[in-house]
């Protein structure tokens, strides 16, 4: 889990990035030469690609994320496919030479370089993201180690944590206590395999919105909880995850996820942190984090504290129906079974700042300390 | 022409009879003759082909002294001459027809002058000019300044003559509506002067009036032929049902005719022959007793020369043998031995039944003549810029013991509009049919056809959409009409199932055509494609591989020919 410039700085790391960078040239290569040796025998040469949908994961809760079923397409060389066929394979020698040549490429800056490219350019970026994805599924890896990296934020970090990490240029260690951010936080950088970590921490709570994450940091929540406060903002990106789960795994913490009572808070915010992806099953290993717990909003609170609601969107009934017939998540457990029918039933959907309507500081005073004291209680 | 006329020249008597035969088709006056003596007597009875006699059928029977221009003024619109827009066209037609009957019968390739200059906005000086066999000086008056002259009304032939019901009625209604008489220029020899007459009708005794009568050269190049002249209230529109296209679709069916057009805007438009191979006259047939009528039958045999009806029936109709008029006297119960004329209405009815009842092959059909496959479809190429062309001509058939043929044509593509619904060309005996479309069996032949076989759209009961014309033609020696206006084509199931299925057969090719032509724009695409991207996997296979060039080139030019090849195979 290397292939970031800075992972570079650490001597340990270096040797395994060498190690990776070579492994990865060996089978962009291997793949290159399979596809001419095919052309050559006048055959159509393929590609095979695991499917990347919920459709081909399992969920385990022994292993605890989403596994690839094995089903794979095959994406043959003809006349209809030849285009995407040549931008793979262009694609695949851009990663050749960026991992060659130890640099980067942000999904954005690969979608321009293909501008390059004359008719085989690709018009959106949605459509070379794509095209990364499937090189990325094909040859198994972290995209990072083809050399591609995302634009995405990773997310924002505070409370009692100190992360280690060392200076780009003089490789001296750097402890950035995240206690002293002050009303700001520290930001997760794009590549995390090399930090360290020192924390006397009870737990980690993940949080969905700045907005919440915001209001307990300017009240100094962690030190009243003793915990380390993740914002995630949204669907949680693979850095977040994989912080989020090294930390977890190092240290030995609980983690707690505290998002919208809605479809998507569930199957997508914690469900995503939890088991990974149907799109990146291939890597759902790494980014993931089995033991996380869902502290709220649940739909016995909106009952429970009386929340404010705003009725469910179309939308978010799609998504719960969907989640209930396809989601391998949810058809594993009960009880988020019931809750999505509950929410269903009531028809309403309640955001984390709704706690509001008692008093801005209700959640901190309040909700939280009375759900903290039942981690038992916490749905799977 | 010439010979013909004077040869049988009528005795006067026969006319007063004549308006009882208002309704039947108008005859190519200019020929007033063809006619059998049997016949000739036998159009002394009222014709009676129709099933029920029209209204101003029954009012002419009652009325023998009806002022003929009263008639005319009540029953215009029967004639053609509804509004004035119609009127202007019906002259024009009436007076194209006949120059193309009397060219043909006289075995001259046609060639025809056909000029509309405006007088005022609603008034039009009409010129049509032939080179037919002229005709001679005393006839003149007859066939113009005389309603309901010549006519052959039991004669089973194809002709013309669908539309209204003579020259004669343009010479009426122009000289109601503009009191000028018609100016006749005509030449029967080279070797003679033309003679130039100015007919009037005397409305009361429905007798031509002659106002001016003088010889003077023939201005034109052909050694005989005739040129008529008449002005009268009318409105000039272009555009669907206008001269323009009633003159163009006539180039279309009579591709061995030449027509020069002079429209109202001062517009020449030239319509040349596509063969200089005449269209062999149709012969003529006796009535199959499949499709004679009660009221035909009591007026055949009344009139018949034989003396009894077994005789009658075997000389009088097609394809009655002595054997088969015997089985038909047997099956109504009739003497064969009967004297014809005096057989009473009940014995007439059984006798019409027998008919619809005994087997009888079915009539010749060589007596119709249609225009031709290729020749129909070279026409159409002349008249329409498409990109694919086709036609086919039937084998005849028969409906109700009238032989008939389809012809039928299509074009697709080119400058053709594309969004719309399909053009229909309706032909009945190479006359186009411009009104009524929506009551003819070719429309509904045309409509019943599932043209999203073939790769064209339709909507659910509609008429095929897209840049496409089609063309029916129907050839008979009796067309059967759904009213007196002649303009619609009866939905006779037999006649409907023929131009099905010539249809049918057109929208094949024309399917395996567009099929073709998608399978080649999609070759195409393919094709363009390879080109475009092959050599990209060419770069990133360098790229990736550190090929030389020949082995890029190599590579590019193999996966080429594989891509290539199964494309075929696909």
């Amino acid at each position: 889990m290397a292939g970031k410039k800075k992972s570079r700085s650490e001597e340990q790391a270096s040797g395994l990035q060498t190690k990776v960078s070579r492994r990865m040239l060996q089978s962009i290569q291997e793949q290159a030469r399979s596809v001419e040796q095919h052309i050559l025998q006048g055959k159509k040469p393929s590609l095979r690609f695991p499917v990347r949908s919920l459709a081909n994961v399992r969920y385990r809760p022994e292993v605890g994320y989403f596994e690839l079923r094995g089903r794979k397409k095959e994406r043959t060389l003809t006349v209809g496919t030849v285009k995407t066929f040549a931008q793979t394979l262009r694609m695949m020698a851009l990663s050749k030479e960026l991992v060659q040549g130890d640099d980067i490429a942000t999904k954005r800056e690969a979608y321009y370089v293909s501008k390059n490219w004359g008719p085989a350019r690709f018009n959106e970026q949605p459509e070379s993201d794509t095209v990364i994805d499937d090189i990325e599924a094909l040859f198994q890896v972290n995209r990072e180690q083809l050399g591609f990296i995302p634009e995405e934020k990773g997310g924002e970090v505070a409370g009692r944590l100190v992360v280690l990490d060392r200076d780009r240029d003089s490789g001296k260690l750097l402890r950035i206590d995240c206690t002293r951010f002050g009303s700001g936080a520290y930001s997760i950088p794009i590549s995390v395999e090399h930090l360290g970590f020192e924390t006397d921490a009870k737990f980690i709570l993940a949080i969905e919105t700045a907005g919440m994450f915001q209001r307990l940091v300017k009240h100094n929540y962690w030190k009243k909880a003793d915990c380390i406060l993740v914002s995630m903002g949204g669907v949680p990106t693979r850095a977040c995850r994989r912080f989020i789960r090294r930390l977890s795994d190092e240290k030995k913490l609980p983690v707690y996820v505290f998002v919208d009572c809605d479809p998507y808070g569930i199957g997508n915010i914690y469900r995503t942190l939890k088991v990974g992806s149907g799109n990146a099953a291939h890597i759902n290993e790494y980014f993931c984090v089995p033991r996380a717990r869902y502290l709220g909003i649940t739909p016995d609170d909106i009952t429970h504290y009386q929340l404010p609601t705003h009725p469910l969107k179309d939308v978010d009934i799609k998504r719960a129906k969907d989640a209930l017939k396809n989601d391998p998540f949810i058809l594993r457990y009960k009880e988020w079974q019931e809750a999505f029918e509950k929410l269903m039933k009531m028809g309403v959907r309640a955001e984390q700042q709704a706690l509001a309507k008692w008093g801005l500081n209700y959640v901190i005073d309040t909700y939280l300390p009375e759900k903290l004291a039942h981690p038992e209680k916490f749905l799977p | 022409m010439e010979k013909k006329a004077t040869a049988k020249h009528k005795p006067a008597g026969r006319k007063k009879n004549r308006q009882l035969g208002l309704f039947e088709p108008a005859a190519p006056q200019k020929q007033p003759v063809e006619v059998e003596p049997a016949q000739e007597k036998s159009s002394a009875a009222p014709p009676q082909r129709r099933s029920s006699p029209s209204m101003a059928e029954r009012l002419a029977r009652e009325q023998r002294e009806i002022s003929v221009s009263e008639f005319f003024s009540k029953n215009r619109h029967l004639l053609g001459f509804d509004n004035p827009q119609k009127a202007l066209l019906t002259a024009v037609k009436e007076a194209v027809d006949n120059s193309l009957d009397a060219c043909e019968e006289a075995g001259i390739l046609p060639e025809i002058k056909v000029s509309i200059q405006p007088v005022s906005e609603t008034r039009f000086k009409v010129v049509i000019c032939d080179n037919g066999p002229g005709i001679i000086h005393g006839q003149v008056g007859k066939i113009f300044g005389k309603l309901l002259y010549g006519s052959k009304f039991h004669r089973l032939k194809q002709s013309r003559g669908q539309q209204g019901i003579g020259i004669s009625a343009a010479v009426m209604y122009s000289q109601l509506t503009t009191g000028k008489p018609v100016i006749i220029t005509s030449r029967t020899r080279a070797d003679r002067p033309a003679h130039r007459l100015g007919v009037k009708i005397d409305t009361r005794r429905n007798a031509p009036e002659i106002v001016l009568d003088e010889q003077t050269s023939w201005p034109e190049a052909s050694e005989t032929g005739t040129l008529v002249e008449l002005e009268l209230e009318g409105v000039y529109r272009g555009g669907k049902r206008s001269v323009d296209q009633y003159i163009q679709q006539t180039a279309i069916a009579n591709p061995h005719a030449t027509i020069h057009y002079h429209d109202p805007m001062g517009q020449e438009h030239h319509y040349n022959r596509l063969t200089d191979k005449l269209p062999p006259q149709p012969t003529q047939i006796k009535p199959h007793p499949h499709g004679v009528e009660l009221g035909m039958l009591a007026s055949m045999l009344k009139e018949t020369r034989a003396r009894n009806l077994k005789t009658a029936l075997s000389r009088d109709f097609s394809r009655v043998s002595e054997r088969i008029a015997l089985a038909i006297c047997q099956q109504a119960g009739v003497s064969p031995e009967a004297r014809p004329h005096k057989l009473a209405l009940s014995e007439i009815e059984a006798l019409h039944r027998a008919m619809g009842q005994v087997k009888i092959i079915s009539p010749p059909t060589s007596c119709v003549v249609p225009i031709g496959e290729e020749l129909l479809r070279r026409s159409l190429e002349q008249g329409v810029q498409a990109d694919f062309f086709t036609s086919i001509t039937r084998p005849p058939a028969v409906y109700r013991g009238n032989p008939f043929q389809i012809e039928a044509a299509l074009a697709w593509g080119g400058n053709l509009p594309a969004e719309e619904l399909c053009t229909l060309l309706r032909f009945a005996n190479r006359v186009p049919l411009q009104y009524q479309q929506s009551d003819c069996a070719i429309t509904r032949a045309v409509m019943e056809v599932d043209w999203r076989n073939y790769r064209v759209q339709q909507a659910r009961g509609a008429l095929p959409s897209g840049p496409l014309v089609v063309l029916v033609h129907i050839a008979s020696v009796w067309v059967p009409f759904t009213s007196e206006s002649k303009e619609a084509v009866a939905r006779y199931p037999e006649i409907v199932r023929e131009i099905k299925l010539a249809l049918q057969q057109l929208g094949r090719r024309l399917g395996l055509y567009l099929s073709a032509r998608r399978r080649d724009a999609e070759q195409q695409r393919k094709a363009s494609y390879i080109e475009t991207y092959i050599p990209h996997i060419g770069i990133a296979l360098q790229e990736i591989l550190g090929l030389k060039d020949e082995e890029k080139t190599r590579l590019e030019n193999t996966l080429k020919d594989t891509l290539q090849r199964s494309r075929r195979l696909v």
